[in-house]
């Protein structure tokens, strides 16, 4: 599925199909991806009001079996792995020893001694790399990223269209919970989890047929305006729904407590990589806060632009953007603790000029029940 | 497909000039690489604009992109149009979404710019890059 690593950006199975489908090519993480197709304001909100496709196989898979693989989980992540069933999957994230993520993840128990990791394309190799290092158990590690082709089927019309397309019965599974499905013909792992905030479903299956899974999934969204959507609007999905991105609210820097990622941190556990800095923050506080905020001014607040309150660079913009949806500028960014109330008058330096904003709860966006 | 009675930057911004007052714009290929445009910042009427400097902005949802002018000049006009509705960039850049219409300082500035056709040969050897 992905050419050999050296020569040029790596290709999913669907490569041709983006070209052919209009799809814009850009470089992302090492891979050649499908920025946009129609463009990004039509496929955000084709994925909030009907549904999107999205080729998502840049994303890695790790594999995690042996009778010790759930103490290796344990170590190396922060959430409890112990409580999950077979077919169930939890938010979570790879740690460093200074409380902050090598990178966030997905972790799925397919069974007692066997996980699966979905983690992010750009952090794959190195994800590997550290559970190997960290790997002084009776477990095995094994990167099958390649093994896999990954599509996002997300809207409220997912559903509608995975039912003509499955005789899988998926009416009972809930949100983070997996199971066997035949989709398309195809025999593969259908979760129900997804990165844009509306319902939705991942199915991760061998690359071999990928393009008529793909095909065949568009002549059953046909009736309900199905079209595919590329990593452009991926990202403006994610960050009205208030989803961290590794690299922009998470990285070496920052821990979980500070990244609003308590919950996925579970101090209870047992011992784990980061677990002390994370007891002492709680004792102590944090260094800074992950707020959202929106433009209260004209003007678009993007990744990298200052923070000003009461005129000086208080805090930084990590991600930030014109939200296709909810028709306004919003921006997720890192405060000193004690200024992080929502509600408080911010600035952002745009261009050498300061913008007025204002901090909002998270998410922006919650899909209607 | 580009209007004859244009001049076309290498920027690919266009500029009509009338009697003395230039009225300045993007091309249909700028507004296609942007994709979606979503936020315009322009000048002032009374602000002085420098030929190949920036003298606003094109956001889409993506991205920020500066706009360039191609001649030395004072604004006296900026369209209201298309600071209320950027989109109207995707939709008819050479007409309708006009940005700015300047007073021409000096008109030498024009001659280093393409024509029409000069412009499409330029950028279709954009496109093969």
């Amino acid at each position: 599925m992905a050419t050999p690593a050296g020569v040029g950006l790596k290709r999913t199975a669907l490569n041709s199909i983006h070209k052919s489908a209009g799809g814009r090519m850009v470089e992302f993480g090492g891979w050649e991806m499908p920025v946009e197709y129609s463009g990004i304001t039509q496929e955000h909100v084709a994925v909030r009001t009907r549904a999107g496709l999205f080729d998502v196989s840049h994303m890695g898979e790790i594999e995690v079996e042996g009778p010790e693989a759930l103490r290796l989980l344990q170590w190396v992540t922060s959430n409890d792995v112990s409580r999950l069933q077979d077919g169930q999957a939890q938010y979570s994230a790879l740690m460093y020893p200074q409380g902050s993520a090598v990178d966030d993840c997905i972790v799925h128990r397919l069974g007692e001694n066997h996980y699966f990791l979905c983690v992010n394309a750009a952090n794959t190799d190195k994800d590997f790399a550290w559970i190997v290092q960290h790997n002084t158990f009776d477990a095995e590690a094994r990167n099958v990223s390649a093994e896999y082709t990954q599509l996002a089927l997300q809207g409220p019309c997912a559903a509608a269209i995975l039912a003509r397309v499955t005789a899988t019965d998926f009416s009972s599974l809930r949100y983070y919970w997996f199971k066997p499905a035949t989709c398309c013909g195809v025999e593969g792992l259908l979760a129900r989890t997804g990165y844009t905030g509306e319902d939705g479903f991942e199915f991760y299956f061998p690359p071999a047929e990928s393009v008529r899974v793909w095909d065949e999934l568009f002549e059953a969204g046909k009736p309900d305006g199905l079209i595919p959507v590329g990593l452009g609007a991926r990202n403006t999905l994610r960050l009205e729904a208030g989803y961290a991105l590794y690299g922009h609210e998470l990285d070496e820097e920052t821990t979980l407590l500070e990244a609003n990622l308590g919950w996925i941190a579970r101090l209870d556990k047992g011992d784990f990589l980061g677990r002390d800095v994370l007891l002492q923050q709680r004792r102590e506080g944090t260094r800074k806060k992950l707020v959202g905020f929106e433009m209260t001014d004209r003007g678009i607040c993007r990744d990298g632009y200052n923070i000003l309150i009461d005129g000086s660079v208080r805090g930084r913009v990590t991600s930030g953007t014109y939200a296709p949806y909810l028709k306004k500028s919003i921006g997720l960014g890192y405060v000193p603790p004690a200024l992080a109330e929502t509600g408080q008058a911010i600035h952002i330096e745009i261009r050498g000029k300061a913008v007025a904003a204002r901090l909002v709860p998270l998410p922006f966006y919650r899909r209607p029940k | 497909m580009y209007p004859q009675e244009f001049l076309y930057s290498k920027d690919h911004e266009w500029i009509r000039v009338d009697e003395n007052i230039g009225t300045i714009g993007i091309t249909d290929y700028a507004q296609k690489e942007l994709g979606d445009i979503v936020f315009v910042e322009l000048p002032k009427v009374g602000d002085h604009v420098t030929a190949k400097e920036s003298f606003g902005t094109v956001e889409s949802v993506k991205a920020v992109s500066e706009i360039y002018s191609p001649v030395d000049g004072d604004v006296v006009a900026a369209n209201p149009k298309v600071q209320a509705s950027p989109e109207l960039l995707n939709a008819d850049p050479h007409g309708d979404a006009w940005l700015i219409r300047v007073r021409v300082a000096d008109r030498s500035d024009l001659e280093g710019l393409m024509t029409a056709e000069e412009y499409e040969a330029y950028i279709s050897q954009e496109k093969a890059h």
